[in-house]
């Protein structure tokens, strides 16, 4: 990205022209050309040092997609990733092997992604155990400490992940993750599957973790009110495409591109005295992947004859301050 | 004609629909008796939009289920009473209570996937409800069912019907189902975490959809969620309900402004509001079943005294149709933050 402010080294994570495409069943039986799902299209942004880049967008706006691409959980089909400089969109499984220990994840189904056949030790256990790190008694005694670093107590350790609640569940995972000394952690609707009383907790535990370790956080969440609360910068995602990238507070002070409008227009707030149903526009259309064009058009209320035809690329309309459309 | 309409629910506002009482309802399970619902009052107004909020495994699902004493096998209703227009529906026999099911009181799933049959079509499903509850013929079922469709909002309702729901997006199979509810006119539908499993986008279709359908045809709704934003943007009246027990009853106002229990208040403290400061947090919840003998949110209260320790409190009267189970009953200060 064109941003000069922030000098090159600042950067963690820095993402061009980042595309995931996937093939899909042909529609037609007798057809041999190929269909592609274009999850992700040519997506730029990037991630300073030691904060936390939230990712929004309603289903099917390729936001896991870009985290688990970044993880290199999928191969990018073009464009590049860097990790600190060094590119790893292309690079070889056996020389991924110490970015893989550098980035690490915690998932939204604290249900499958826990094993259900090994205990709380095992499981914490087994990131340092792949990447060779301590001795057997070492790990031990780690997997302890980790766990009343998020909180659990100790005879935990012997459990197996059935035992626990939803929220308990989740800091395991963080406890997992954290086994590794992680520099960047991608949190993929970490708190989506969780009742309104843990999601807090677990929030605050993130961001004390982010303050006590210089964590760097990707934030995938479609629950606008939380990923305002604890990003600094957020990207809005639109069917693969970037459509807008700012700062937490100019995005909700003055969101510009008509998609942010819309997502920010849809936030309920727990207020009866502030009702604002009534404003939202009864059919605002459905995503629809369109071939030529903004890919918002069908459903903006601004759309001319130039969205249909020509995509917006993501220009600085202010500073610091991106956005991908005609209107600026 | 709109003030005549006006007028009419104004006079309907204040005539009760439902009248739960102390509704208790458990589940016979390997492990023993689990108390799902300890002790549940609400009272339904006609023509309300009436809410239902509390964490997961508070009893909200199952409370509103027993209404029309849906449950699995091993469910049972222990006690209590649910009269709807002044029967008792705990005491209607099978044909009785079919004939209210889905008629006077229909009902919406979270999970419309697996809420509609896949392998029929959206036409033929719609039509067989319609038919079910009217005297008409298969064609003027199927008129009413494009009727329904168009009027929830699916801009091709011809293609609409001919489609299985698969082929439908989340939003649109949401709107399915509730044409199905309204197709029998009902008195009271009861929309069960309708719109947790979409977009926020849709989230707000769907509700606004929802509350213009419950104006136009004066029914009452009782909506469960999670969600503290979408009781406040739909609901007149609600409830929380905490480990079986419906702790605060008011209306909206009452509930969001001057909550009184402490755990309505740490329920709003907790929601991210938009502005800095850090989420408020409240204590983890307590899994371990206690005896029911005491208040529910007793081990996390940071207002529990000893009298807590000693006995359920009923509900204190904070202010006309503002009631709270607390033995401190409206003396908890409370500020808006």
């Amino acid at each position: 990205m064109g941003n000069e402010m922030t000098r090159q080294e600042d950067l963690l994570i820095e993402v061009k022209d980042l595309c995931v495409h996937f093939r899909r069943k042909a529609e037609d039986v007798f057809s041999f050309k190929p269909s592609w799902l274009r999850a992700v299209d040519g997506v730029n942004f990037s991630i300073k040092k030691g904060e936390t880049f939230g990712l929004v967008g309603e289903s099917g706006s390729g936001k896991s997609t870009i985290g688990k691409a970044i993880l290199r959980y999928h191969e990018p089909t073009s464009g590049e990733i860097f990790y600190d400089g060094t590119e790893i969109g292309h690079m070889k499984e056996k020389d991924l092997m110490p970015f893989r220990r550098k980035m690490q994840s915690i998932f939204q189904d604290p249900y499958s992604s826990l094993d259900p056949s090994r205990t709380v030790r095992e499981i914490i256990c087994e990131p340092m155990e792949i990447h060779r790190m301590y001795t057997p008694a070492e790990r031990k005694e780690r997997a302890a400490e980790l766990l009343s670093v998020v909180g659990l107590k100790q005879e935990d350790l012997t459990k197996y992940p059935h035992e626990f609640s939803g929220g308990q569940r989740q800091r395991i995972s963080i406890a997992r993750a954290l086994s590794v000394h992680p520099e960047f952690v991608v949190c993929d609707e970490p708190i989506s599957a969780l009742d309104v009383s843990l999601q807090a907790q677990i929030v605050n535990m993130l961001e004390d973790l982010q303050d006590s370790r210089g964590l760097t956080y990707l934030f995938i969440s479609h629950q606008l009110q939380v990923v305002q609360k604890i990003c600094d910068n957020i990207g809005v995602l639109y069917l693969g495409s970037m459509m807008e990238i700012s700062s937490s507070e100019k995005l909700y002070g003055n969101p510009l591109h008509p998609y942010t409008k819309m997502l920010i227009a849809s936030i309920l707030p727990p207020d009866p005295k502030n009702q604002v149903l009534d404003d939202i526009t009864a059919d605002v259309g459905v995503q629809e992947r369109a071939e030529h064009g903004c890919k918002f058009h069908n459903r903006c209320p601004w759309c001319t004859e130039k969205c249909k035809n020509e995509t917006p690329a993501l220009r600085e309309a202010e500073p610091g301050h991106f956005v991908a459309c005609w209107r600026y | 004609m709109n003030l005549e309409k006006e007028t009419n629910s104004r006079q309907g506002e204040n005539e009760i629909l439902l009248e739960v009482k102390n509704l208790q309802v458990s589940f016979f399970t390997e492990a023993g008796e689990v108390r799902a619902v300890k002790d549940a009052d609400f009272t339904v107004k006609k023509g309300e939009f009436f809410g239902i909020v509390g964490e997961s495994g508070s009893g909200k699902s199952v409370a509103t289920k027993s209404f029309l004493r849906l449950g699995p096998q091993n469910c049972r209703i222990k006690g209590g009473s649910i009269e709807f227009e002044g029967r008792d529906i705990l005491k209607l026999d099978s044909e009785e209570l079919r004939a209210i099911r889905g008629k006077d009181i229909s009902i919406i799933f979270q999970d419309s996937l697996s809420a509609l049959n896949p392998v029929y079509t959206i036409g033929s499903k719609l039509t067989e409800v319609i038919l079910r509850h009217n005297q008409m013929t298969k064609q003027e079922g199927r008129k009413r069912a494009v009727e329904l469709l168009t009027a929830v909002g699916i801009t091709e309702p011809e293609k609409c019907m001919k489609s299985y729901p698969h082929e439908l997006s989340g939003g649109m199979r949401q709107r399915v189902m509730i044409a199905m509810a309204m197709s029998s006119h009902p008195k009271m539908i009861i929309a069960d975490e309708p719109t947790t499993a979409l977009d926020v986008t849709i989230q707000a279709q769907i509700l606004k959809l929802l509350k213009r359908l419950q104006k136009e045809s004066g029914m009452s709704v009782v909506l469960i969620t999670h969600d503290l934003g979408v009781v406040a943007q739909t609901c007149s009246r609600m409830a929380v309900m905490c480990g079986g027990y419906v702790v605060e009853e008011g209306t909206a106002e009452d509930i969001f402004y001057h909550p009184s229990h402490p755990y309505t208040q740490a329920l709003i403290a907790s929601m991210p509001k938009t502005g800095g400061g850090k989420f408020e947090q409240f204590l983890e919840r307590d899994v371990s079943d206690n005896s029911g003998s005491l208040c529910p949110f007793l081990s996390r209260c940071k207002y529990a005294c000893e009298e807590c320790e000693k006995s359920l409190p009923g509900f204190a009267k904070i202010s006309e149709g503002h009631i709270s189970r607390c033995h401190k009953g409206g003396t908890i200060s409370w500020e808006m933050k």
